[in-house]
């Protein structure tokens, strides 16, 4: 085709006007240096199509490929994410039971070093006549990120997509970003992580968040690695109640671990969906629903002792 | 003014005594304090090793004492600029013999602080990361641009006036080691007193005076700003930025102020450094910590009178909460204290004092001494659960404290009424060491209380308790300063020979006369 990624991308934004989503995958492709000549799938999703996350996204089946791609060179930098996608996460308190399924899968997902919950489910309370109710909080992915801010080597950064990353080999463990970020979302590696065979025998991948390395900050990433095999992040798929929905808000489509595949306008729309500390204007890729009608037993109504003084 | 009668020769021999004579004393303090400071270098190769984990630090405090002393270090740091370049544009004569010493102040700890923020890097291996991907919008890179320009700054400014006087000692140290009359011949930048030259230094240092004082308050400006730039509560704060500049000038005057007394002591200078110049030192103690006082009360009371959900949890635990002993000892014995006793010789009932039998110092003395022992008894011994529910007796122990303090002040006031060198000592140890706490104070209890509340914490990571390593680092740096302070005035006259010589003058702007200003170095040798 003689064709290079950019012009390739001008091409079909200019023909598929119409579908944004054609642009899907293309992006990211040239992270495996795709070079000009290389057959390039040009890809259209249906919105009206229900489904996975892999339907709606017409994200290419790249299958286990990508750790191999990914084992030539450990991967650092991700370039801007994937085109014309933003990717959103609705959490529904109203189905969460705090059974903390999404953390533990979270955690061997991700080999999380001990210590640290990328995805942490507080028990909450907004006021004294309110019930108690499970509060998951993943990283919010801020479209107005402060960690992103203050990063003095941008070893945090924000991808087109919508994702912030973090990059442990950049990282001068400062953590500016840790004491910036409202949710408490970031943690750091204090000591030397422990390195199980398991993590040592995958490549070093920033998309998957291994290797973890002494004196660096991680967080949550919404699993992009998982997410470019047509995945839900692992939180999500790990999911017993459904709670976590996740897709790509220009398909205006969310998909939990049940297989229900919902528009996300609509979900946040007729559930008065919001999102956490909206006051602080951090603009949060992630929506909560109201623990409204819950399904399951609330938290005791006496938090932990360290509880005092927070809010939602 | 004994100075201005003093012959030449008997004069600079008394300056100069500092730079010749060591006796053992010398030698101890530098072996004591290289000491520490070894301590402290092992404390941080066992957190190189081990890495971060070492410390108190965890996610919920990312920041603690390193960032303190940091603050702490760059405020202390800010005094060179008040002093030689406020001072000087104002025409205060009397700073002349203590200019330099709180220039070497600056450079000394503006060393110690610019070292915190690395030692407190969880990957100090890559350092260089911060030029090779520096991005400006981060609070950090201003923190580093400003304090590298303000160290150099100060660095010129210190040396700039030194240059006469390294003249001197190149023409004095003649016969001397021949690595002082290679360094005194190198920095003196061949000076030999011309007019010429004169006008050069004065003018110069006209246009450094100006010059360092927005770099000077910018440089606290941007610190307060690693902390103002963040959304969480008690951090999140506009008047930040002079708030942080106001408690800065406010301790590093008071560092300038037991400076002077350790020197005085030490070198003998009392005529040099005379109770005069601890007494308008006091004075500008005395306005910086009532404008400090005022930012700090326009700090609090704002979150305070609304009690914002976000800002109740550390509010609380600073006013009558975990962190209060803390916060009213840096309010009470920081600020209140310290002003009471330097304007102590001015107060006319302190003498009254004497005359109540409660105060008597023998009587009063033994019984606050064996009270705080008796006290300290069950504070060392386990914690009866018994207590556990009580909250007021739970307390009892800081009121009693806090009674034995007032009742020990009062005690010593009319000592110190006799005593206003030892009073200003005493109430500058007290800012210095308030100031140090009142950092911790702004940082540890807003990391106590996010917005999302500290939940399933592993053990021991839901408080902030420094550790040793913490600790010995702290010591390292403070005898680093020590150090670094005291090696510089051995090797520089630590009081401005030429400039104390200009004082009693009208202005220094005068035109100078050969015969009343001659060069230093012309100076008959003793």
């Amino acid at each position: 085709m003689g064709l290079t990624r950019r012009s390739f991308l001008k091409i079909v934004a200019a023909g598929t006007a119409a579908a944004a989503a054609p642009l899907a995958g293309s992006r990211f492709l040239g992270r495996f240096r795709v070079r000009p000549g290389s057959h390039l799938p040009a890809l259209v999703a249906s919105r009206e199509t229900p489904g996975t996350v892999v339907q709606l996204s017409g994200l290419p089946d790249s299958g286990g490929d990508i750790a191999v791609a990914y084992a030539a060179e450990p991967n650092t930098r991700t370039g801007p994410g994937e085109a014309g996608r933003r990717w959103v996460m609705v959490i529904d308190l109203a189905r969460c039971d705090g059974c903390r399924e999404c953390t533990r899968a979270c955690t061997a997902m991700h080999f999380v070093p001990p210590g640290q919950e990328w995805i942490r489910v507080y028990e909450m309370r907004d006021h004294e006549a309110a019930a108690p109710y499970w509060f998951p909080r993943p990283c919010m992915q801020c479209d107005n990120a402060p960690c992103v801010k203050v990063c003095p080597v941008s070893a945090a950064w924000k991808r087109e997509d919508g994702i912030v990353m973090q990059d442990t080999s950049r990282c001068i463990g400062c953590r500016f970003c840790i004491a910036a970020c409202p949710y408490g979302a970031r943690s750091f590696n204090w000591v030397e992580p422990p390195h199980t065979p398991e993590e040592l025998a995958k490549p070093d991948d920033i998309e998957w968040n291994f290797r973890h390395r002494k004196g660096t900050t991680e967080k949550c990433i919404f699993c992009p690695g998982l997410v470019k095999q047509g995945k839900l992040p692992a939180c999500a798929d790990a999911c017993p109640m459904g709670a976590i929905y996740f897709g790509d808000q220009v398909e205006d489509a969310v998909t939990n671990s049940q297989g229900e595949t919902i528009r996300f306008s609509e979900l946040v729309k007729e559930n008065a969906g919001y999102r956490s500390l909206e006051e602080l204007g951090t603009e949060p890729r992630v929506y909560y629903l109201p623990p409204r009608k819950r399904l399951y037993p609330a938290p005791p109504s006496e938090p932990e002792p360290a509880t005092a003084g927070g809010h939602r | 003014m004994p100075r201005r009668l003093d012959p030449f020769s008997p004069r600079e021999r008394v300056l100069l005594a500092s730079l010749t004579e060591a006796g053992p004393g010398f030698y101890a303090l530098v072996g004591l304090l290289l000491a520490v400071i070894a301590w402290g270098i092992i404390a941080y190769i066992v957190q190189l090793r081990y890495g971060l984990g070492v410390t108190g630090l965890r996610d919920n405090f990312m920041w603690g004492v390193y960032i303190t002393n940091f603050v702490f270090f760059i405020g202390v740091s800010h005094v060179g600029a008040l002093m030689s370049a406020i001072l000087r544009i104002t025409g205060a004569e009397w700073r002349r013999s203590v200019t330099r010493m709180a220039e070497a102040i600056t450079f000394a700890s503006l060393l110690m602080g610019a070292l915190m923020p690395f030692v407190d890097m969880g990957r100090p291996d890559r350092i260089l990361n911060l030029l090779l991907h520096g991005r400006l919008q981060s609070p950090l890179l201003w923190d580093i641009m400003a304090i590298t320009t303000y160290l150099t700054g100060s660095t010129l400014f210190l040396f700039v006036p030194m240059i006469p006087d390294i003249a001197l000692l190149r023409d004095r140290f003649a016969a001397g080691p021949a690595w002082r009359r290679r360094l005194y011949t190198i920095l003196s930048l061949g000076w030999r007193g011309t007019e010429a030259q004169r006008r050069h230094l004065e003018r110069i240092m006209g246009i450094m005076a100006i010059i360092i004082i927005p770099i000077a308050i910018s440089v606290h400006t941007v610190v307060s700003w690693i902390f103002g730039m963040t959304l969480r509560a008690g951090w999140n704060s506009t008047v930040f930025g002079p708030y942080f500049v106001s408690g800065a000038l406010f301790s590093g005057a008071a560092a300038v102020v037991t400076a002077m007394a350790a020197f005085r002591w030490a070198y003998r200078l009392q005529d040099y450094i005379t109770e005069e110049h601890f007494r308008k030192m006091g004075y500008l103690v005395i306005t910086l910590g009532m404008i400090y006082a005022y930012f700090t009360f326009a700090e609090y009371i704002t979150p305070a009178y609304k009690m914002a959900t976000s800002e109740r949890g550390y509010l609380t635990a600073v006013f009558s909460g975990q962190f209060a002993p803390l916060f009213w000892f840096t309010q009470i014995g920081g600020v209140l204290l310290p002003l009471l006793l330097l304007t102590v010789p001015r107060i006319s009932w302190v003498p009254r004092l004497a005359r109540i039998p409660l105060l008597r110092p023998a009587p009063a003395l033994a019984t606050i001494v064996t009270s705080a022992v008796v006290l300290l008894l069950p504070a060392v011994l386990p914690r009866t659960a018994a207590l556990g529910g009580f909250e007021v007796l739970r307390q009892l122990p800081f009121w009693i404290i806090a009674a034995l303090g007032g009742w020990l002040f009062l005690t010593l006031l009319p000592v110190f009424r006799q005593r206003p060198i030892a009073a200003a000592v005493v109430a500058s140890v007290l800012v210095n060491i308030a100031a140090w706490l009142k950092r911790f104070v702004i940082i540890v209890p807003t990391l106590q209380y996010p917005f999302l509340p500290i939940q399933r914490a592993p053990f021991g990571w839901a408080f902030y308790r420094p550790t040793w390593v913490e600790w010995s680092i702290t010591a390292g740096a403070v005898a680093g300063f020590v150090l670094i302070y005291l090696l510089f005035s051995k090797v520089f006259p630590i009081v401005s020979i030429w400039e104390t010589r200009e004082e009693g003058h009208r202005s220094e702007a005068a035109p100078l006369s050969a015969g009343e200003h001659g060069g230093v170095a012309d100076a008959p040798a003793p």
